[in-house]
């Protein structure tokens, strides 16, 4: 059986080209929240763009080098949720979910940040390796709308930017989290949504056949409990499809890690 | 070493989780997607404040046209007063471009006198072509050159993605998916287009549901034929200073019924032969847009005037030219038309149209465009040999092969109604790439127009008779 790496695994299942020394970052967001504006000043003209494999989804990706590191970042289609009912949706999910990116930045849109909330808490699901970038403030202050970042910091367990990015403010202090997050500096415990009685209680029963696969060092089990609870097919067929290479390439990071 | 256990294994965990989520009800999707929605809620409302704001006006704006009270009656209001708006504005370049047209005619026949060419060939050119062509352009457009303009007008504000807004729900209450509401503004320009559109729709049994049902809303090329005919015959129904009104009125009601339709087979559908979950959907309003002069009247005139006007006319100059050799070549006493009317006029009558009327949509498969410029070629050719100056003979016509107001809503309703037009069929083929469906495709809409034609009949007949 061939061992796959962490490039090699983009490579085959995302059609994702890194170098050696990049460290991947997924970017996440609403529509018409300035993430490809966010994208393209934080890239400028590093940039090269193709389809999805097997998809016909838009792919955008660029370079850039922040301290003593280097950054691929992944611009994904703009998405609502990550429940996967559309294309995006599940290019989007799937990337965040399988392509273990380094980090994930979530763009949110100040103006409407509940409907925004919405999507950051359905990847807080997946990942912990999260930056939350709150777009557009400058809109949001035409608006007269003002949030507290640090409650909603506190609150979300992970590191929380504010940015308006056509204006290119605070851009320093995104890509000064994105490093923080990517080399493990920062101590992150993203809080998770908590759910109905009956929810929680399905999600009890079923956790302890989850955790016999013990693939908790890939995927959360509880989140993996509510997907096969929601009985999205979709998820079902894309995680027995991406569990054999997981393993291989957990082996290799395992190796890794312990070198 | 790690394992993740074998694919057995995860088949069990799948049919355990499967038998978790049945025995709940199958709500648990739904319960999952609301708590988050109440999470996100709870957190926003901790730390966002909204200052004292006067919202901007597309917000506002939205509040009005897209209100639980107000959105439909606008919506009403806005539709008929685009219909109101053509059919006033309409009727008088169509009397001056037929007085025009047939007053060529006569030139025309004057010519063919003088160069000695034989009876035949005037008969085939100028009563068959020339004047199906005739007919066409002084019926047709008018009404085309007014009414694409408004309706690109209301696209171009932005009008439209409201109106998909104000009908998401009603699809989501017949276990539809929302997007369908946009499918379906798209039929109104045409409906093959508004097939090929329903590729937004993810889910496939939402997009068959939104493929079967799009024909319901009628086309550019059955949106002048309704209208003509509701001039025509509305036209005497009430006292001179509200027939516009009325007319405008009768379209408006068509349209809601075509609409209706719509729902009412996508809700059946899902309960039926295609049973399933609803799926969700976000629709982001654009905002509103200052309407570019330029492409409006360019859309308009170039896409849909120019376009629906030459495909009815290459359709309808040879139709004209074949209608009036089948009217003129007799076998035994009765011409070819005559016979085939003849021979479909019992289950016409009994729909309340006659044998000629369903001659003519089984002829326009090909163009819904085509239809009333064969149904009058047919009918002239067929004997009753007048001289036809403008609208108003057209109307005697009608009335002189035995219209009456019943045959006109009935001919409306069919018009509405009826199978798709072959460019559809051909469409929803190469979308579904089933056979199966394409056929529902036809049966469906024939189905429910022979229904409704005949109950209108045998209640209007009952009624009156």
């Amino acid at each position: 059986m061939q061992i796959l790496n962490h490039s090699q695994m983009l490579q085959e299942y995302f059609g994702i080209v890194k170098k050696p020394d990049q460290l991947i970052i997924a970017l996440a967001g609403n529509l018409n929240v300035g993430k490809s504006t966010l994208f393209n000043s934080l890239t400028g003209l590093r940039q090269h763009t193709g389809n999805w494999p097997g998809k016909t989804v838009d792919n955008a990706q660029g370079s850039f080098s922040y301290r003593d590191k280097n950054f691929l970042m992944i611009d994904l289609p703009g998405t609502y949720s990550i429940l996967a009912h559309t294309a995006e949706e599940e290019v989007a999910r799937d990337f965040i979910c399988f392509g273990h990116p380094d980090v994930t930045v979530i763009v949110l849109d100040a103006t409407s940040l509940e409907r925004n909330l919405n999507l950051a808490l359905q990847v807080m699901e997946i990942t912990s390796r999260l930056v939350i970038c709150v777009n557009l403030i400058d809109e949001a202050k035409k608006k007269k709308i003002s949030i507290d970042f640090i409650t909603l910091e506190k609150e979300l367990g992970v590191p929380v930017v504010a940015t308006a990015a056509r204006q290119g403010i605070g851009l320093n202090s995104l890509k000064e989290s994105i490093y923080q997050v990517a080399i493990g500096s920062r101590e992150l415990n993203p809080t998770q949504i908590k759910y109905s009685m009956e929810v929680e209680n399905a999600v009890l029963k079923l956790l302890p056949q989850i955790e016999k696969f013990r693939f908790d060092k890939l995927f959360n089990p509880r989140w993996v409990a509510l997907r096969l609870l929601d009985g999205d097919e979709k998820f079902i067929r894309n995680i027995t499809l991406h569990l054999n290479s997981q393993s291989r390439w957990a082996v290799t990071r395992e190796a890794e890690i312990a070198l | 070493m790690i394992t993740y256990g074998s694919k057995k294994q995860l088949e069990e965990l799948k049919k355990e989780a499967e038998k978790i989520r049945l025995s709940k009800g199958n709500i648990i999707g739904d319960t999952i997607v609301s708590d988050i929605f109440n999470n996100a809620e709870k957190l926003a409302h901790k730390v966002v404040r909204q200052g004292s704001y006067s919202v901007n006006w597309t917000t506002k704006t939205d509040n009005i046209l897209t209100s639980k009270i107000l959105g439909y009656p606008i919506m009403l209001l806005l539709l008929s007063t685009v219909f109101w708006i053509t059919i006033t504005g309409a009727n008088m370049p169509s009397e001056i471009i037929a007085t025009v047209l047939f007053g060529f005619q006569d030139v025309l026949t004057r010519w063919f006198i003088m160069i000695d060419a034989p009876n035949w060939l005037h008969g085939v050119l100028v009563l068959g072509l020339y004047r199906a062509l005739a007919w066409v352009v002084s019926v047709m457009l008018p009404p085309m050159a007014i009414f694409f303009p408004l309706f690109t007008l209301l696209e171009d504000l932005g009008y439209l993605p409201r109106v998909a807004f104000n009908l998401d729900h009603l699809f989501r209450k017949a276990n539809a998916c929302g997007k369908q509401s946009l499918t379906m503004c798209m039929g109104f320009g045409c409906n093959a287009a508004g097939v090929v559109s329903c590729r937004i729709i993810d889910s496939p049994r939402e997009k068959l549901i939104a493929i079967l049902t799009n024909n319901f809303v009628p086309c550019n090329g059955r949106f002048p034929t309704l209208i003509a005919i509701g001039t025509i015959f509305g036209a005497g129904a009430v006292s001179q200073g509200y027939q516009s009104l009325a007319i405008a009125g009768i379209i408006t009601i068509l349209i809601l019924l075509g609409v209706g339709t719509t729902f009412l087979v996508s809700w059946v559908l899902s309960r039926t032969i295609l049973r399933g979950e609803t799926s969700s959907m976000v629709l982001e309003l654009p905002p509103y847009r200052r309407p570019k002069i330029g492409s409006v009247i360019y859309r308009s005139i170039i896409d849909r005037t120019i376009f629906v006007l030459r495909r009815a006319i290459l359709v309808a100059a040879p139709a004209g030219a074949i209608t009036w050799m089948l009217g003129n070549i007799f076998i035994v006493d009765l011409s070819l038309i005559g016979h085939v009317a003849h021979f479909l006029h019992p289950i016409a009558h009994s729909i309340g149209l006659d044998g000629f009327i369903l001659m003519a949509f089984i002829l326009g498969l090909p163009a819904n465009e085509i239809i009333l410029p064969i149904l009058i070629m047919s009918y002239i050719s067929s004997g009753h040999m007048l001289e036809f100056d403008n609208l108003v003979d057209l109307r005697n016509l009608l009335v002189d092969n035995g219209w009456t107001w019943l045959t006109a809503v009935n001919t409306m309703l069919f018009s509405l109604l009826h199978w798709p037009c072959a460019t559809s069929l051909l469409t929803i083929l190469k979308e579904t790439g089933s056979k199966k469906w394409t056929i529902m495709a036809f049966i469906i809409p024939t189905t429910i127009a022979f229904t409704l034609c005949f109950i209108v009949t045998q209640i209007a007949h009952f009624l009156f008779i």
